[in-house]
């Protein structure tokens, strides 16, 4: 069993640069069955992945200054020029040239609307959201694609408006600092760390 | 993309023919503590072996390359696993490959055997697929099968598969159930149906004697979903030999004709684009215009209502198979029930309805082995096996074992496969008393769908008969 700091990454000169412990091992312990028979062994151990955003990283980063960027294909050359994506692709779907940067954010409070959604009181391992989870699927006028994300208070209907909240206080850097909230709701009912 | 060229929509053309002359399973279970992956694969290896009266060593003989579908290393810890697998049958020096498809990893495996049959590469070939989904906790399984979902936009949204299904139930039962209890009804006849016909199939890890209201008083997993409309999370494998003609009737003498073909879509369900429904043999160009106003919603295909991998997947094979009308031309189906919902959009996507009009293809009673409003044969039986709801979900076995059951009633040889006792009794499983023979009468071709993520990757096998087969179509 490892001790010590936590695994930390930065990048210096296109590397990763890397610190603290990234495995935490632990002791085995056999199974056996009712009669005492051996029938194998637990193989515990934690690990920290390092992951890489690439090009998706400004929409990642954004979130933080209450920003949801998308992308839109500016390509004349292509067949379906004008395509705007979000969730953010780097590159065109159809013609495969490197995509413009948007920001969606306006469109978004001013059009946001709930195409399907779900409600959920189970989850998977290493959830981190509060439960019951309601998946919303958020469609935008202009927009060809339907992005998904967790509506933070209210219950969802189809078609119901919505719009975006931002964790701009000790943001996570992940999807998770993006949620929907049903229009009209006040600033003071947003979970903690959200805003507009 | 949301538009096809020409070129993409070119209806294969494979070099020769191809056979499926035999078909095993291991016993599928929810854990199976006592045994390894290997043995579970030998024990579908040897019953493949005794359906044509032959030892695991002389159909060994024949092989000439392996493709092993297995989907979740991460599941089973152990990368690489294939050429475990390919160790432990004894079959080194063969080339062999992992095919990994989510979900849809049978059906995909047998695509590529069957791909190498139809170029000459290889005159025998095994497909073999499996799945160890027990050595972690159910919560670590949800979590690890969510992986499969884009891990930045979507995993952390709950960890949970399921929840990406919901969406789609939600917003089908809104267009095309018009918010009715009596579609929220049909959706779990389905989970009845296919967990009853499961109790007849010793293999089957879930079999249960349920009622439609047993299934809408189950817990719910994620809204409008319940457990009991949810397919399986499974352990066991399954195989298929496929073979040239030559060498299919040197084995056998009465190998099944094989055709399969496969189609994808985007992998998160929020970057699918409108475009025009490609349409199968038995629609026609004006079917679909007025769809919108039928359906008030209905008219974005394939948004959240559809499976466009599904349709072009039958889009192919169809017209490879010479399939028209699939309720007139097939004898029976094993859909990829993951979730009741997906059951019914698949009808619709592989033309046994048109697109809204899925639930009649349950309520009319056409799916059953026998109508239950009649009392005659189903028009098109639907998941005799029990289906991924009833039977098992195995992921890398899924599409093989579908494509065993649909051969075992081609064959005629489905009650002899599925009312051994011995083998009830291998197997640990009480034979029911009231055990039936489900058997379709003079089936002579059937269809296997297997499917991936929420549409990602799906393939379409068909079988048969070789007195039966159809001219193929090009347009």
């Amino acid at each position: 069993m490892s001790c010590g700091e936590r695994g930390t990454v930065r990048v210096e000169n296109g590397k990763y640069r890397i610190k603290g412990h990234f495995h935490t091992i632990y002791a085995n312990t056999p199974i056996y069955n009712e009669d005492g028979k051996l029938l194998g062994v637990t193989n515990p151990r934690d690990i920290i992945h390092i992951h890489s955003y690439g090009g998706e990283a400004p929409f990642f980063e954004s979130l933080k200054d209450s920003k949801l960027l998308a992308t839109r294909c500016d390509n004349e050359d292509c067949e379906h020029p004008g395509t705007i994506y979000i969730p953010f692709r780097i590159h065109c779907a159809d013609c495969l040239q490197k995509t413009t940067v948007i920001d969606l954010t306006d469109l978004a409070r001013k059009t946001a609307r709930i195409h399907s959604f779900m409600v959920t009181e189970r989850t998977g391992a290493f959830n981190t959201l509060p439960i019951p989870i309601r998946f919303i699927n958020v469609e935008f006028d202009g927009v060809d694609t339907i992005l998904m994300g967790i509506l933070n208070c209210g219950e969802p209907e189809i078609g119901d408006r919505v719009v975006p909240i931002f964790r701009t206080v000790d943001p996570s850097f992940t999807i998770l600092d993006l949620a929907w909230v049903p229009e009209g709701t006040p600033e003071s009912d947003l979970p903690e760390g959200f805003s507009f | 993309m949301i538009t096809f060229s020409k070129q993409q929509l070119k209806i294969p053309h494979m070099m020769r023919p191809v056979y499926m002359v035999t078909g095993g399973m291991s016993k599928f279970g929810r854990a199976v503590p006592e045994k390894r992956t290997e043995e579970l694969v030998i024990d579908a290896f040897q019953e493949a072996s005794d359906f044509i009266g032959m030892k695991p060593k002389d159909l060994k003989k024949y092989i000439h390359s392996c493709y092993y579908g297995h989907f979740a290393d991460h599941f089973g810890d152990q990368l690489l696993g294939e050429a475990v697998i390919h160790d432990r049958l004894g079959l080194d020096p063969l080339g062999n490959i992992g095919i990994k498809t989510g979900g849809a990893t049978g059906g995909s495996t047998l695509w590529e055997a069957f791909k190498a049959i139809a170029s000459g590469y290889s005159d025998c070939v095994l497909a073999m697929g499996w799945e160890r989904m027990d050595e972690v906790p159910t919560d670590e399984g949800n979590n690890y099968i969510a992986c499969a979902a884009d891990k930045d936009w979507e995993t952390p949204l709950g960890h949970i598969y399921t929840g990406y299904y919901a969406v789609m139930a939600q917003k089908y039962w809104k267009v095309f159930g018009k918010e009715e209890d009596s579609f929220r009804r049909t959706m779990a006849e389905i989970a009845v149906k296919n967990r009853g016909y499961a109790r007849m199939n010793p293999h089957a890890q879930g079999p249960m004697k349920i009622t439609v209201e047993d299934v809408l008083n189950s817990p719910v997993v994620a809204y409008p979903l319940r457990a009991l409309d949810c397919c399986l999370m499974s352990v066991g494998a399954a195989c298929a030999i496929l073979c040239d003609e030559k060498t299919a009737y040197e084995l056998c003498d009465n190998p099944l004709e094989i055709h399969v073909t496969a189609g994808s879509h985007t992998l998160r369900v929020a970057d699918r684009r409108n475009m025009d429904i490609p349409l199968l043999p038995n629609e026609h160009p004006d079917q679909y215009k007025d769809l919108g106003e039928r359906f008030p919603g209905g008219d974005r295909y394939p948004g959240f209502t559809g499976f466009l991998a599904a349709r072009i997947a039958a889009y192919y094979a169809y017209r490879m198979a010479g399939i028209v009308d699939p309720n007139e031309d097939l004898d029976l189906v094993e859909l990829h029930d993951a979730f009741t919902i997906s059951d019914i959009q698949t009808y619709e996507d592989i033309g046994i309805r048109p697109y809204g009009e899925g639930r009649t293809y349950v309520e009319s009673g056409d799916c059953y082995h026998t109508n239950p409003a009649t009392g005659k044969p189903g028009r098109l039986p639907a998941n005799i096996s029990g289906g991924l709801i009833g039977c098992m979900h195995a992921v890398g076995a899924t599409g093989i074992m579908q494509a065993i059951e649909v051969g075992h009633h081609i064959w005629g040889r489905w009650s002899e496969m599925h009312s051994d006792s011995a083998k009830w009794e291998r197997f640990g499983r009480t034979k029911p008393e009231d055990w039936t023979d489900l058997q379709v009468k003079d089936a002579k071709r059937g269809l296997a769908i297997s499917h991936a993520g929420v549409g990602s990757h799906v393939t379409a096998t068909i079988l048969v008969h070789p007195d039966h087969k159809l001219e193929r179509s090009d347009s």
